[in-house]
């Protein structure tokens, strides 16, 4: 089991042909994704070969839908068209669709998921994140495969590369499923989404979360965790050095006056009994020792 | 991107929200003249990027021309809150009879928009939230279905606007919306909104701030760019695409995505506590990719900061090799040498995950003068704190 992403999951990609698509498709299929094709108007019919498999490319999504049975999307359009391309996903009803595109407005990502909410068929993940992965089942997204193997560790971060990090540090224990939700100041997946996921998901014992300066997502989702989650939780939180004001690379990571702040979001985790690492190292060790406590 | 005051109202201006630009002048003679021009009493306002201008002596009325040359010398230089004043706003005192609060933004909680609205202006709005919380109307906004004019009515009588206004702001609101998402702003705010003594709504003070995501459909927006207040460091990284934020410490950060960096920042000012509070000294993402040119790049920014003793460069290889990053790293000192700018402070570097071992053994082969090679996050940010202390 998992969450969200299972070896059944058909999955077509929008923006496959372009150079970000067709080098993550590759890597994406390498990693065993069914992927079942790929979406551009300009090649409907035709097919793009992948190391020696070939993905059809439908013209519109709602034809990939029709034809395939897809049930996840991973969209690598370019921010200008990123709104259009989520729009015509959840038209098509897409159960999940996964926005890996960096940049997007944050305008056109609330109107995405808006009517996302009001279809209520389409989970969305991102925008400006790594996607998701099942190890060892599938992987919609850009997280490396090859980092760490299936295990029984469920993974939620706003950000990329330490989602990498942690899974590399805790490869011996392995994950169920790390879902990078991304720093946007509107995610499609929140915390909480993951947290409520993994709490019922019978193949995660653990969770790991990180998150970072900006709003107010850890706060709630300590509240989440104390009323919901019985699974044992370690934290972590980045960005205690960041000044007052300034963006820190991520759209939504800004400290602003005194709200936002990783001290606060930390005492809120650990006033809730979550465990809270100084560093991503000792972030993973705290994990370390619960996971070996449980297997005892 | 925030918006300075004068830039805020003539955006509102541009979608006929009822404002008065006024006049934006830089020196004490430009300010007698503009007073001179606008005729009467004038208010001369310091447009800085930070609130609470008023208290800080940054707001002041003249009663004519002399007084206006005089206030403006007071005014401009003023350090507020880190914020040196520069320009001036010239605006006739206007006859006002009350003052409301009004705005637009991004709720993050709920994922849509939120419009908080209030009948006590003038004041910071969280201070009237805490005191009187029944004060504030929060409203939120579906993006799907926006601000029309029944939206605005219903926000109107939410935040116990007068009767007597409700005809009048209404409009302003549906236009305040307008400016919301039609500039791509995540936030619009007009406090005060007042009513003049002729019953209309005006907005006599102006926040905007826009989402630079959405520069690519607003090619005009690249005016309102401050460019004079940017730090020096920040401008040239900026103008190489670098993602980069000045701090004020000794360690110099590169690393490969936002919070990887955002994180080895923490480590790096909790390991520098064991020497003598060593802190990082930027904030430096240099992205997926990783080419020499960008690490070159990154890293003539970085030696160019005479506040740095040391240089961490932290790199997970997720999807860019670590090999790459070596090699990316020696290409870079070339570079740099090439460029005569030889890297001189020590560097300290940490390569981990994909394809580590080859990217190390890259770097030790190279030899690069200065440059030390530490396998974890933890250890390599305590060496470079301890290098920055020397």
């Amino acid at each position: 089991m998992s969450i969200f992403l299972t070896k059944d999951s058909k999955v077509i990609v929008q923006g496959m042909t372009g150079s970000e698509g067709t080098k993550h498709t590759t890597r994406m299929l390498a990693s065993g994704t069914n992927i079942v094709g790929g979406v551009n108007p300009r090649k409907a019919g035709q097919s793009q070969d992948f190391d020696g498999k070939a993905v059809a490319v439908f013209g519109t999504v709602a034809d990939a839908v029709k034809e395939t049975g897809a049930n996840v999307s991973v969209i690598f359009v370019p921010p200008k068209f990123t709104k259009d391309a989520v729009l015509e996903a959840v038209e098509a009803e897409v159960p999940l669709v996964v926005v890996i595109t960096e940049g997007v407005p944050v305008h056109d990502t609330a109107a995405f998921f808006a009517a996302a909410q009001a279809s209520g068929k389409t989970r969305i993940i991102g925008p400006n994140c790594p996607g998701i992965i099942t190890p060892g089942e599938s992987n919609a997204g850009i997280i490396p495969a090859d980092i760490a193997g299936q295990g029984r560790i469920g993974l939620v971060s706003k950000s990329g590369t330490l989602t990498y990090q942690m899974m590399y540090e805790l490869r011996d224990f392995g994950f169920s499923t790390a879902i990078g939700i991304g720093g946007d100041p509107i995610i499609g997946t929140t915390h909480i989404d993951a947290l409520r996921a993994f709490q019922d998901d019978p193949d995660t014992d653990a969770i790991v979360m990180i998150g970072e300066i900006g709003g107010d997502a850890e706060e709630r989702a300590a509240a989440f965790i104390k009323e919901n989650v019985t699974k044992p939780v370690v934290g972590y939180v980045a960005g205690f050095t960041a000044p007052e004001g300034k963006t820190m690379g991520h759209a939504g990571a800004i400290v602003s006056g005194s709200s936002g702040t990783a001290a606060a979001k930390q005492e809120a985790l650990e006033a809730v009994g979550v465990k809270v690492g100084k560093t991503p190292s000792e972030t993973a060790n705290l994990m370390r020792e619960i996971m070996q406590g449980l297997s005892k | 991107m925030d918006l300075m005051e004068f830039q805020a109202k003539t955006v509102f201006a541009k979608h006929g929200v009822r404002t008065t630009v006024g006049a934006v002048v830089t020196t004490p003679e430009e300010a007698r003249a503009a007073a001179e021009k606008i005729g009467g009493r004038v208010v001369v306002k310091a447009q800085v990027k930070t609130g609470g201008r008023g208290k800080a002596g940054g707001v002041k009325l003249a009663s004519n021309p002399d007084e206006a040359e005089e206030k403006a010398r007071e005014i401009l230089g003023l350090d507020i809150k880190g914020h040196v004043v520069k320009i001036l706003n010239i605006v006739p005192a206007a006859a006002i009879g009350e003052e409301y609060y009004f705005s637009f933004l991004i709720d993050r909680a709920n994922r849509n928009y939120l419009c908080i609205a209030s009948a006590a202006g003038g004041m910071e709005i969280e201070e009237v939230a805490h005191t009187d919380p029944d004060a504030v109307a929060q409203i939120s906004i579906d993006p799907a279905t926006g601000v029309d004019e029944a939206k605005a009515r219903e926000i109107a009588v939410a935040a116990k606007y007068p009767a007597d206004v409700i005809d009048a702001v209404v409009p302003e609101i549906v236009k305040l919306y307008d400016v919301f998402i039609a500039e791509d702003a995540s936030l619009v705010e007009v406090n005060p909104l007042v009513k003049l003594e002729d019953g209309n709504v005006e907005a006599l003070d102006g926040k905007v701030t826009l989402d630079e995501n959405a520069d690519f459909r607003h090619p005009d927006h690249a005016e309102f760019e401050d460019v004079s207040a940017a730090d020096p460091l920040e401008a040239a990284a900026k103008a190489k695409g670098l993602n980069y934020v000045k701090l004020d410490g000794s360690v110099g950060i590169i690393g490969n995505g936002a919070g990887l960096v955002m994180s080895t920042l923490d480590v790096v000012a909790y390991a520098g506590e064991e020497f003598g509070g060593q802190k990082p000294a930027n904030f430096l993402d240099i992205g997926g990719g990783a080419s020499a040119e960008v690490m070159a790049n990154g890293l003539e920014i970085i030696i160019s900061d005479s506040q740095v003793e040391s240089v961490f460069v932290n790199v997970f290889g997720g999807i860019t090799a670590c090999d790459a990053v070596a090699n990316g790293i020696v290409q870079a000192f070339e570079l740099l040498s090439s460029r005569g700018e030889a890297v001189t402070k020590p560097l300290v570097v940490r390569l981990d995950g994909n394809n580590a071992e080859e990217g190390r053994r890259i770097l030790d082969e190279a030899g690069l003068a200065g440059l030390e090679r530490v396998d974890t996050m933890d250890g390599a940010a305590k060496r470079a704190a301890e290098l920055a202390a020397k």
